[in-house]
């Protein structure tokens, strides 16, 4: 079986590696972005098994890259995890109402994004 | 593939960008060009050092931006106003948020409290915006689930998915298989809401699952698997009772739960979102246009290509003597490298330039607090923040430029008072500029504050024993005095400008990059420090001489004159070997042929050159040479890199003709000289 495929969405470059790090390690194939307009950009070139994004981003921020997702067929049943440092559950009540399917809150340990992976995405 | 060591490099560097652009926005933010994203952009850059921070396990960074992002959200919210406290408050957070990261990256243990008063006015300032503190902790963990290892128990957990649960992208499946990993697990299907196939909605959920776990995780384990679902779905989670391993009916709390699962809530609408399905492609994000390389790889370009450059430069030699008739393909080929490598290095400067900007939008704060701090009122004014210089030239210049305008607004401008007694208007202005003058960069820095009083350098300077008394001396030699070790010019020493270095540094600084500094002034009307810098540090302006066989390169920055000395004026001097008397100074004379051992030299310094130097510090030598070749520019070679450290030596370089050149370090020049005991021989 070919490798899952994870699109990481962060402006942050530190936390797009440690993803792609993580994941990479536990037999993903990760791509990056570093935006939601990236993100859309990748999304409707490739076929992706998992999103993880962050919220906070400029030009497209994540919310809106889950709507966007949520509102096009082709992404409409792709997993999305929210990745954020903000654990309120106001962000986690938006988050799933733009349709997220998961969240996880930084800092993560290695070994738990491995988990929520797993359990988003087979 | 990437290791943490890179991801952490990677978070430091980042880090550093982010903390620049805060600043750079909160000076905006200060001065009021701000735009609608300023605030948001701040938060963001803040946010993000935070997520990184936490990940690497640095609590304090963590700690310490979560009030930071606290107070910026409140401000964004508008909950708080951006007041004139508060910017400064945000301003000094962003400067102790960079003494944290550098802790960090060094491994430095900072002070317990360090930063705990601007923490404090923070927290303080947020919670006037808000009726109550916004976030508490960062990083709140789950629960822990407390207590001792449990032995197995079964537990009977009812999952009934609400329709809609694969909308957001959840799987059931998947939950079941996570539960299966906890312990034993029986799972047993309920169809019984499964419509008929013409009623089936594909992308509706209608199972319920009833599981028999044995398990030794813990309740709040269990709930965990659930957590993405909890609100999509019925749960019930129920122990049972261990000795009757009840296998059927399912617990009386599912049915009631089915028929609160009812009809789907919302039918499966097409959302309101589909109208702005297409919007996704909105402004190109503007970062795309650059690439991020590795400066090593630059560096390796940038040697490469002076390798180039040499070789072109030697078959341009070795050609010279070639007639153009008989080889007319050959030479118009050379002439062409010749124009394509010197484009190649240029073009490739250019990749590792940068706009002085990064150093020059430090100073306005620089200046803001200065002229506070010191009573004075100053306005600065930039010009050519864009021109473009080599990174490690931007690397080496914000030291010496800061200490230039803390000097300026310490030692130039006069408080209000006395400006305006002096008949100038009460605000002092100091002007910063940039601007490319043949192939060099020219920083000017100009105030119009009290200028130098040149009758007390000199009296100083006398007075300190820097200058023989009498000297004759011209008005710039007098002005550019202060650049002399062990002057200060301030009456007495205040915690601006007075900690311990003084303008001889700042010259050290600038002589270290290749470059000069010089400094006019007017009693009574300014000053103008100008500082030419070369645009690189690859290639150096070198005077090329000879002595004996050999041919070094002397920097032309260190160099302020040369002369073909008089008998008279060489001296034997006990302790000091020869000296050469120069406009009633003494300088060391050096014999460069002794010291490096060349055969065959001048010995004599009537039938040779005496170049003098200056050195760190100011201090001046006289070098004797042969004779002078000409002046040119050279890529420098580093001999340590390939060698190893030699004295008085500070790289090489290759000739036109192929033969290897050794460039000096006059710093380091006279630390190489031997004992003086050769004989004097004419």
């Amino acid at each position: 079986m070919s490798a899952r495929r994870v699109l990481t969405v962060d402006d942050s470059r530190t936390m797009r590696n440690m993803v792609a790090f993580t994941l990479r390690n536990a037999g993903y194939a990760v791509e990056e972005a570093q935006d939601g307009a990236e993100a859309i950009k990748a999304l409707q070139i490739g076929n992706y098994d998992l999103v993880i994004t962050d919220l906070n981003m400029p030009t497209m921020d994540g919310l809106a890259l889950v709507r966007a997702m949520r509102a096009t067929p082709r992404n409409r049943a792709t997993p999305i995890l929210i990745l954020t440092t903000e654990a309120d559950a106001e962000k986690k009540a938006a988050g799933r109402a733009a349709g997220a399917t998961g969240w996880l809150v930084k800092p993560f340990n290695p070994q738990r994004l491995i988990e929520i992976t797993a359990k988003v995405c087979a | 593939m990437e290791g943490m060591d890179d991801i952490r490099a990677t978070f430091f560097e980042e880090c550093a960008e982010l903390l620049g652009n805060a600043a750079e926005l909160l000076g905006q933010l200060a001065d009021g060009s701000a735009g609608d994203d300023t605030l948001h952009a701040i938060f963001r850059a803040v946010h993000s050092i935070k997520g990184g921070a936490g990940a690497f396990g640095f609590t304090r960074l963590v700690e310490f931006t979560h009030v930071a992002e606290t107070l910026m959200d409140s401000l964004r919210n508008g909950r708080s106003a951006p007041t004139e406290e508060i910017i400064s408050l945000l301003v000094r957070a962003i400067d102790s948020l960079g003494d944290l990261v550098a802790a960090e990256q060094t491994g430095t243990q900072l002070p317990s409290n360090f930063g705990a008063e601007i923490v404090a006015a923070m927290t303080q300032a947020a919670n006037d915006g808000a009726d109550s503190p916004i976030g508490q902790s960062a990083g709140s963990r789950a629960p822990s689930a407390a207590g001792a290892i449990q032995s197995p128990r079964q537990c009977i957990i009812g999952f009934a998915p609400q329709p809609q649960v694969f909308r957001n992208g959840n799987e059931p499946i998947l939950i079941l298989t996570q539960l299966a990993r906890l312990g034993e697990a029986d799972i047993q299907p309920d169809l019984s809401r499964l419509p008929n196939l013409d009623a089936l909605d594909p992308e509706d959920s209608y199972l319920v699952w009833t599981i028999h776990l044995t398990t030794i995780a813990p309740e709040a384990e269990l709930r965990e698997v659930f957590e993405f679902v909890e609100d999509d779905c019925r749960l019930t989670l129920a122990d049972a009772p261990p000795p009757a391993i009840a296998p059927s009916p399912p617990p009386a709390a599912l049915p009631a739960g089915d028929a609160t699962v009812g009809p789907p809530q919302a039918p499966p609408d097409p959302p309101p979102a589909a109208a702005r399905a297409e919007k996704p492609n909105q402004a190109p994000s503007p970062q795309t246009r650059s690439i991020r390389v590795d400066i090593e790889k630059v560096d390796r370009l940038v040697n490469l290509v002076g390798e180039l450059v040499i070789t072109q430069a030697v078959l341009l030699e070795q050609s010279s003597g070639l007639s153009v008739d008989q080889h007319p393909d050959l030479l118009r080929g050379i002439e062409g490298l010749s124009q394509h490598a010197r484009e190649l290095q240029e073009s490739v400067m250019a990749i590792r330039a940068q706009p002085v900007k990064s150093v020059f939008s430090r100073i306005p704060r620089l200046v803001r607090d200065l002229a506070a701090e010191l009573g004075r009122d100053v306005r600065i004014i930039m010009t050519g923040e864009n021109t473009e210089i080599d990174k490690t030239v931007i690397e080496q210049l914000g030291d010496p430029l800061t200490h230039m305008i803390r000097n300026a607004i310490d030692h130039g401008i006069e408080p209000p008072a006395e400006r305006m007694a002096a008949g100038k208007p009460a605000q002092g202005t100091i002007h910063l500029s940039a601007e490319h003058r043949s192939g060099r960069i020219v920083i000017e820095i100009s105030d119009d504050g009290r200028g130098i009083n040149r009758d007390q350098v000199r009296r100083k300077a006398e007075s300190k024993g820097l200058i023989p008394a009498n000297a004759n001396l011209s008005d710039d030699e007098i002005t550019n005095l202060i650049f002399l070790p062990g002057f200060s010019t301030a009456e007495k020493v205040s915690n601006v400008s007075g900690r311990g270095v003084g303008m001889d540094v700042v010259k050290r600084n600038v002589q270290a990059m290749g470059g000069r500094i010089n400094l006019e002034s007017r009693f009574g009307t300014g000053s103008r420090f100008t500082l030419s810098l070369p645009l690189t540090l690859a290639i150096l302006d070198g005077m090329v001489v000879a002595i004996g066989r050999q041919t070094y390169i002397i920097p032309l920055s260190n160099i302020v004159e040369n002369l073909r000395p008089r008998a008279g004026d060489i001296r034997p001097l006990v302790g000091y070997g020869e000296v050469l008397a120069l406009r009633g100074d003494y300088i060391s004379l050096v014999p460069l042929h002794g010291i490096f051992g060349i055969p065959g030299a001048v010995t004599n310094p009537c039938n040779g050159i005496v170049v003098i130097v200056e050195g760190d510090g100011g201090k001046r030598l006289a070098l004797l040479v042969d004779e002078l070749i000409g002046q040119q520019q050279v890529v420098v070679k580093s001999i340590e890199e390939n060698y190893g450290s030699v004295e008085g030596i500070g790289g090489a370089t290759i000739l036109g003709n192929g033969r290897v050149a050794l460039i000096l370090d006059v710093s380091r020049l006279r630390c190489a000289r031997p004992p003086p005991a050769q004989a004097q021989a004419a």
